[in-house]
């Protein structure tokens, strides 16, 4: 937009600072919607505490005292993980306007599927590990392929399609569990998955911590996940920054006519943007799987697609952004536990939450706004000062 | 059709009278409370144990299975004079390991991990922390000697309220109606069934779960709650028992909507429900309480006196279990006479889970007859 202001030639001198100005108050608007959200997710935070009566401030330096504790470091990179996972799923629909809401389903799915292959089969180390990923990939990918091909063919909404697939995808997991999959233990209430086998457990990096100097403390671990998180993170940053694929997804994304005009497959790039965003999402509930209960049982964590979906609005859709918008949740779900401790109210957590993601939402939104009218204005006195 | 407010009332006396008695524990404390040591130790409201409690998802005030915990706790403070504190998982519950290691860590003991939920991770924690003593509630399958497991014939008083559904019901048709098909929730049913058919054997019975695990969301859902009433009253039920949580709110304005009557769970329904909306209590006919309060309470108890042992919590005489615990050690309490208060402290550390005499006993199985749950 600004370019159309320093397009027409002859530059006055004039002229040239008025552009500089815009210029300027750009950047102050980039750092502005950050900011901005960050000053009223406090503001709704403090108000939720005041009235349940605790000290923001208090509250806000336990938060950081406790948070900063390599426990809880530690903790809330595990917890990140699986949301960062779910969170670049959904992000691969929004990269092309699809709005992939059966990440749940999917990872459910995939989870109990690839924990049933992983106890059932005897592979060494590596491979076995490969096998589980694998499976739950393809489980992912292919129940959003459901979705995908209704889309394609039938013309029906992801939206709709992926709900409803959620529905069916609980039912089709417990009916699984609770006829087919699951192994009773004598004197529990639970029901599981067998155990999965010594080879197929995910390593965890306390060796590299060590190497580091670091000690992790008793009976906390750094998953090894992390390592997964973050190969699926730069795959996802080559594939929206630097393949031409992801170019096609968002063009399609933005006008899926003109897309289509010229010369993108539009049915093509739908289909793969959703097996890709299955894909990912298949493996959102391997972190706990493979990493810490080594099964598929009722205490399996669900909810995660949903959380992700806010992860993303969060993280603007950017690899880096999705990083810290996941570590945030998770820093925020730790914080929940431990300010307990004070007699604050777990619920406080799901506030800010809601809170923070609101208010990025609507600061942006609002930046954007303000920017745009402000690129208006300056386009109109550029024309009106060449006609004059 | 109107329904005798008396008969009624009867029948609530006498459902509650024996959900009372669900409490057939505290083992061979029926003699040993009455040695002087034992009194004077547990009169004073002074104590220096403080108690970490774990909640499952929900926690504090969901006005079902966490809130009884929490009752158990409330009247140990007062009682016993003990601490507590205590700790929510987040809405996932994925931080119940760390929230029952942070409580370890801090120093509370014993401490409490309210769901079987909690057993995949205490396994680990326990032998992190052998110096403190755990309890977990709804499981027996964690095999530590600091742990023990308080666990629940639910089964037993579901075959009471079954009974009962089947003696009111006027259609010979009955409803059960459980929160998520868990195998925990698989014992009401049971229960239920079996004593529904054991007053009536040719009554119909229908049975519907609000959600399927992993989505826990069917014990706080009233609105699917009263959907699935509507549907079985519908199809003819006149009693439905609704062993789900906070769902059970819309299972009986289900029920008042229809004429017909609703069987509450884990507290005392009529109480409970009738204090928000007193405009219910006429269709609960009754509650079947599982007194996790008193699990609490107990072994609590227990653990301050050092003496004693939780165990399964069920309908069973207590002259019974007396023996049968007799049977499993025999001497016992010669033998802690012999050694002292300390020797039975290291002796009430190695036990494990003794509910496992009640669960194994023949008698046991021979008191319910457990069908398989309709599908």
């Amino acid at each position: 937009m600004t370019t159309t202001v320093e397009a027409p030639p002859g530059g006055a001198p004039e002229r040239t600072s008025r552009v500089a100005a815009p210029l300027g108050r750009r950047v102050l608007l980039a750092v502005a919607a950050p900011l901005a959200a960050a000053v009223f997710a406090l503001l709704v935070s403090s108000v939720a505490l005041l009235a349940s009566g605790n000290p923001p401030l208090e509250v806000y330096s336990k938060m950081l005292t406790d948070g900063t504790q390599l426990r809880s470091v530690l903790i809330t990179i595990n917890n990140a993980v699986p949301l960062y996972l779910a969170g670049v799923a959904v992000a691969i629909g929004f990269r092309m306007a699809l709005f992939n809401i059966g990440v749940e389903g999917q990872y459910a799915l995939a989870a109990l599927l690839a924990a049933s292959v992983g106890a059932a089969v005897q592979l060494p180390g590596a491979l076995h590990i490969g096998l589980v990923l694998l499976v739950a990939i393809a489980v992912g990918a292919s129940w959003a392929g459901v979705a995908a091909v209704l889309k394609v063919t039938r013309g029906v909404s992801e939206v709709i399609s992926t709900i409803l697939l959620n529905v069916i995808a609980a039912g089709i997991a417990a009916f699984l569990l609770a006829e087919h999959l699951q192994k009773r233990v004598e004197g529990s209430n639970n029901s599981a998955t067998p155990p999965l086998p010594e080879s197929a457990r995910f390593p965890n990096l306390n060796g590299l911590l060590d190497g580091l100097g670091i000690t992790a403390p008793q009976g906390t671990n750094l998953g090894g996940f992390v390592l997964v998180a973050i190969v699926v993170g730069v795959l996802y940053w080559v594939l929206v920054n630097r393949s031409l694929f992801g170019f096609e997804m968002k063009a399609v994304g933005i006008n899926p006519f003109a897309a289509r005009a010229s010369g993108v497959h539009t049915k093509r790039t739908t289909v793969i943007t959703l097996l890709l965003s299955g894909g990912v999402a298949g493996l959102v509930g391997l972190a706990q799987v493979l990493g810490t209960s080594y099964s598929y049982g009722l205490s399996f964590t669900a909810g995660l697609g949903f959380t992700g979906i806010g992860v993303a609005l969060l993280g603007r859709n950017s690899p880096i952004g999705i990083a810290f918008a996941a570590l945030l949740f998770a820093f925020l779900e730790r914080s929940s536990s431990t300010l307990q401790f004070i007699d604050v109210p777990t619920e406080i957590y799901v506030i800010m939450q809601g809170a923070i993601v609101l208010s990025v939402v609507v600061a942006y939104e609002a930046v954007r706004r303000i920017a745009a009218t402000q690129a208006e204005r300056a386009v109109r006195h550029a024309t009106e000062e060449i006609a004059a | 059709m109107r329904r005798s407010a008396t008969g009624r009332l009867r029948l609530a006396a006498v459902l509650t009278v024996a959900s009372l008695g669900l409490l057939a524990c505290g083992s061979d404390s029926g003699t040993e409370t009455a040695e002087p040591a034992a009194s004077s130790s547990a009169g004073g409201a002074e104590s220096d144990v403080r108690v970490g409690l774990a909640y499952d998802v929900g926690g504090r005030g969901d006005r079902s299975f966490n809130d009884a915990a929490a009752a158990g706790l409330d009247q140990a403070k007062t009682e016993l004079g003990v601490e507590g504190q205590e700790l929510s998982p987040n809405a996932q519950g994925t931080d119940r390991g760390d929230n029952l290691r942070s409580l370890a860590e801090e120093g509370y003991n014993p401490i409490f991990a309210v769901g079987f939920a909690y057993a995949e991770e205490l396994g680990t924690i326990a032998t992190d922390f052998p110096e403190t003593t755990f309890f977990i509630i709804d499981d027996s399958s964690v095999e530590a000697p600091n742990v023990k497991g308080l666990v629940f014939a639910e089964e037993q008083g579901s075959f009471l309220v079954g009974a009962a559904a089947a003696l009111k019901s006027t259609t010979n048709s009955v409803g059960f109606i459980g929160g998520v098909q868990t195998p925990l929730l698989e014992k009401f049913e049971a229960g239920f069934v079996a004593g529904a058919k054991q007053v009536k054997p040719d009554i119909e019975l229908q049975t519907a779960y609000l959600s399927q695990p992993p989505d826990f969301s069917g014990f706080g859902d009233p609105a699917a709650g009263q959907e699935a009433a509507n549907g079985m009253f519908d199809a003819g039920a006149d009693v439905i028992y609704a062993a789900a949580g906070g769902s059970g709110l819309g299972v009986f304005q289900s029920a008042l909507a229809n004429d017909a009557l609703g069987i509450g769970v884990d507290s005392d329904q009529y109480e409970s429900i009738g204090a928000s909306n007193p405009e219910l209590q006429p269709v609960i006919l009754t509650s079947m309480l599982k007194r996790v309060d008193v699990a609490v309470f107990d072994a609590l108890q227990a653990f301050v006196r050092r003496r004693g042992d939780p165990c399964r919590h069920d309908l069973r005489p207590r002259g019974r279990r007396r023996r049968l615990l007799h049977l499993r050690w025999p001497g016992r309490r010669h033998r802690r006479a012999a050694r002292g208060a300390e020797g039975a402290d290291r002796q009430r550390r190695d036990h494990g889970p003794q509910h496992a005499v009640a669960d194994r006993s023949p008698r046991g199985r021979r008191t319910l007859p457990v069908r398989r749950p309709l599908r």
